[in-house]
């Protein structure tokens, strides 16, 4: 019976926790697009300068990390290529596997490391030393304020990297495809054209799209939700990145069922 | 003032001109189930300076975040500008607001502005002020507090006091009816704290708020205050005017007023009883 009740509570527990979410990412969504109409414009230069932060300072280290990536997926297909004396095959499942899945993700979880543990970190001091407080009191709804800026940032840019990720991933998959593949560089790229569909990009900028906002709905509940005290920011911060990878794989999980369904198990 | 004149314009709604600025009617605030106040009774009248008393844990802070509606109460009245605060939609609530200003203990200053910045916010928010207007405001205020030629700071550039400082300014950007102080000397050395309660004194001359004053400062509040409240353990036990508190008989406002600590635990039975009861003996 205990056990029975501990699951229940579990449950119970996650279900509000994602209700929570929800309601966070409406509200933002309400002062993003529905705001402006009634007269409570987003703040465009605080989500310029936070896209700045989410978007562009991320394009070193994404470029790297991508390039990397693509490179290590031409080495793990050509194992197994080879064998069929198909190693030309290598830049279509580089292509396939970057743009469905791992671009997506990839940046996803480098964005996590940045920008989802900064918000919940931002937003968790700020709880701390008053300053939600000193918003509401002064009229200014914290969320309107603070959320729906990162939140317009967020979905801007994350599609937006994930393309950059994409292209990198193929630039380093073609590393291998130039040096030990007999390809040339056109004739990798056009064979990476070729191989790939449209829908293989739409499905995973979609993708990039829900894991925008869920790692900003996650941050910044995290944040909001920071008790009193230096460690409950750190506590806080954890959990946000914790939280975050499990529901993008999660939301990744749902939509990649959905996409096979509907696309007809192609 | 002409600035005044500018913020009166284009917010046509005017509190009430008589009749107490704050009335609390048996308020009741209580924490995840756990009753903080225990239904609160007092009026605060227009341009008056009452300072909220109490030691830690007495639940003065708690009531000033009931007053500028951070908490709202499990039951009980809130009746700010002739509104009853609990009872009314955010949107009402917000505009009430924008005739609130509260300094926060800290400051509460947005750290990635600058201190022109933090005192322009709610301007920028609220009014359609051109930015020229909104700067030389700000410059005023800036004055108004001693501070002067700080705009460009970031809060983690100024001292405590100036913080303090700079959060006042914050607060009278809206030229608020009411303006309301945690602890506005708790952390900042005594001359520091005189001149916040210099601060206090001159806005309360100058513009005949009314005044809002939680401490536990006993120096400050006999300056400042035109009237107190002394609060234990969530209940008004003693108010009236700073003389009238001088010359109470009270038990509970000597010890507080005379700096008497709690009797120490003498022996183990009182101590296990103060354990079990979760609460310092009564005397």
């Amino acid at each position: 019976m205990r056990f029975l009740e501990q699951v229940g509570e579990a449950t119970l527990g996650s279900l509000s926790y994602v209700g929570a979410l929800a309601m966070l990412a409406g509200r933002a969504g309400y002062f993003t697009f529905v705001g402006p109409f009634v007269g409570r414009p987003v703040r465009f230069t605080r989500a310029v300068s936070q896209a700045m932060e989410t978007g562009v300072r991320c394009l070193p280290i994404l470029s790297l990390i991508t390039f990397f990536i693509g490179l290590i997926l031409a080495l793990q297909s050509a194992y197994e290529l080879k064998r069929f004396g198909a190693l030309n095959y290598v830049a279509s499942a580089v292509a396939i596997s970057m743009t469905r899945e791992l671009g997506p993700l990839i940046t996803a979880i480098i964005v996590i490391g940045r920008s989802g543990s900064a918000f919940a970190a931002e937003i968790g001091t700020m709880k701390v030393t008053e300053e939600i407080d000193a918003l509401e009191t002064m009229a200014i709804n914290p969320v309107q304020f603070l959320v729906a800026p990162k939140f317009v940032a967020m979905i801007l840019m994350l599609p937006c990297l994930t393309i950059w990720a994409n292209t990198m991933g193929v630039i380093g998959g073609s590393l291998f495809g130039v040096l030990q593949a007999d390809f040339t560089f056109t004739r990798y790229i056009t064979a990476t054209l070729d191989a790939l569909f449209l829908r293989d990009v739409i499905t995973g900028l979609i993708k990039s799209l829900m894991f925008g906002m869920t790692i900003t709905a996650v941050g910044c509940l995290e944040g909001l939700l920071t008790g009193g005290g230096a460690e409950q920011v750190g506590r806080s911060t954890t959990r946000a990145v914790v939280v975050s990878i499990f529901l993008v794989i999660l939301v990744d999980l749902i939509f990649t069922t959905l996409f096979f369904f509907l696309g007809g198990g192609k | 003032m002409s600035a005044k004149r500018k913020l009166d314009a284009f917010d046509p709604r005017d509190f009430p001109s008589d009749g107490p600025m704050i009335s609390l009617r048996n308020l009741r605030v209580s924490y995840s189930g756990r009753e903080i106040l225990h239904g609160v009774n007092f009026d605060v009248q227009r341009g008056e300076t009452l300072v909220i008393l109490g030691g830690s844990g007495s639940g003065k802070s708690t009531l000033l975040r009931t007053l500028v509606g951070l908490e709202l109460p499990s039951s009980g009245e809130v009746w700010i500008a002739g509104k009853n605060f609990a009872a009314i939609s955010n949107a009402e609530r917000d505009e009430i607001r924008k005739k609130l200003g509260m300094s926060f203990q800290g400051g509460a200053l947005f750290g990635s502005m600058t201190v022109g910045e933090n005192v322009g916010l709610p301007l920028r928010e609220h009014t359609k002020l051109e930015e020229p207007t909104i700067e030389i405001m700000v410059r005023l205020k800036l004055d108004q507090v001693g501070l002067s030629g700080f705009e460009d700071y970031f809060p983690s550039q100024l001292s405590g006091g100036m913080k303090k400082r700079a959060a006042v300014a914050r607060a009278l950007a809206m030229d608020p009816e009411i303006l309301f102080f945690d602890e506005p000397s708790a952390g900042l050395d005594p001359i520091i704290a005189a001149g916040i309660d210099q601060l206090i004194l001159e806005l309360k001359k100058a513009f005949h708020m009314t005044i809002i004053v939680v401490t536990h400062e006993l120096a400050s509040a006999y300056l400042i205050a035109d009237r107190m409240v002394l609060i234990n353990k969530g209940e008004v036990i003693a108010s009236g005017t700073v003389q009238q508190m001088q010359l109470s008989t009270q038990p509970k406002v000597r010890q507080f007023l005379d700096r008497i600590p709690e009797p120490a635990v003498a022996q183990e039975l009182d101590y296990l009883q103060m354990l079990t009861e979760g609460q310092p003996r009564a005397k």
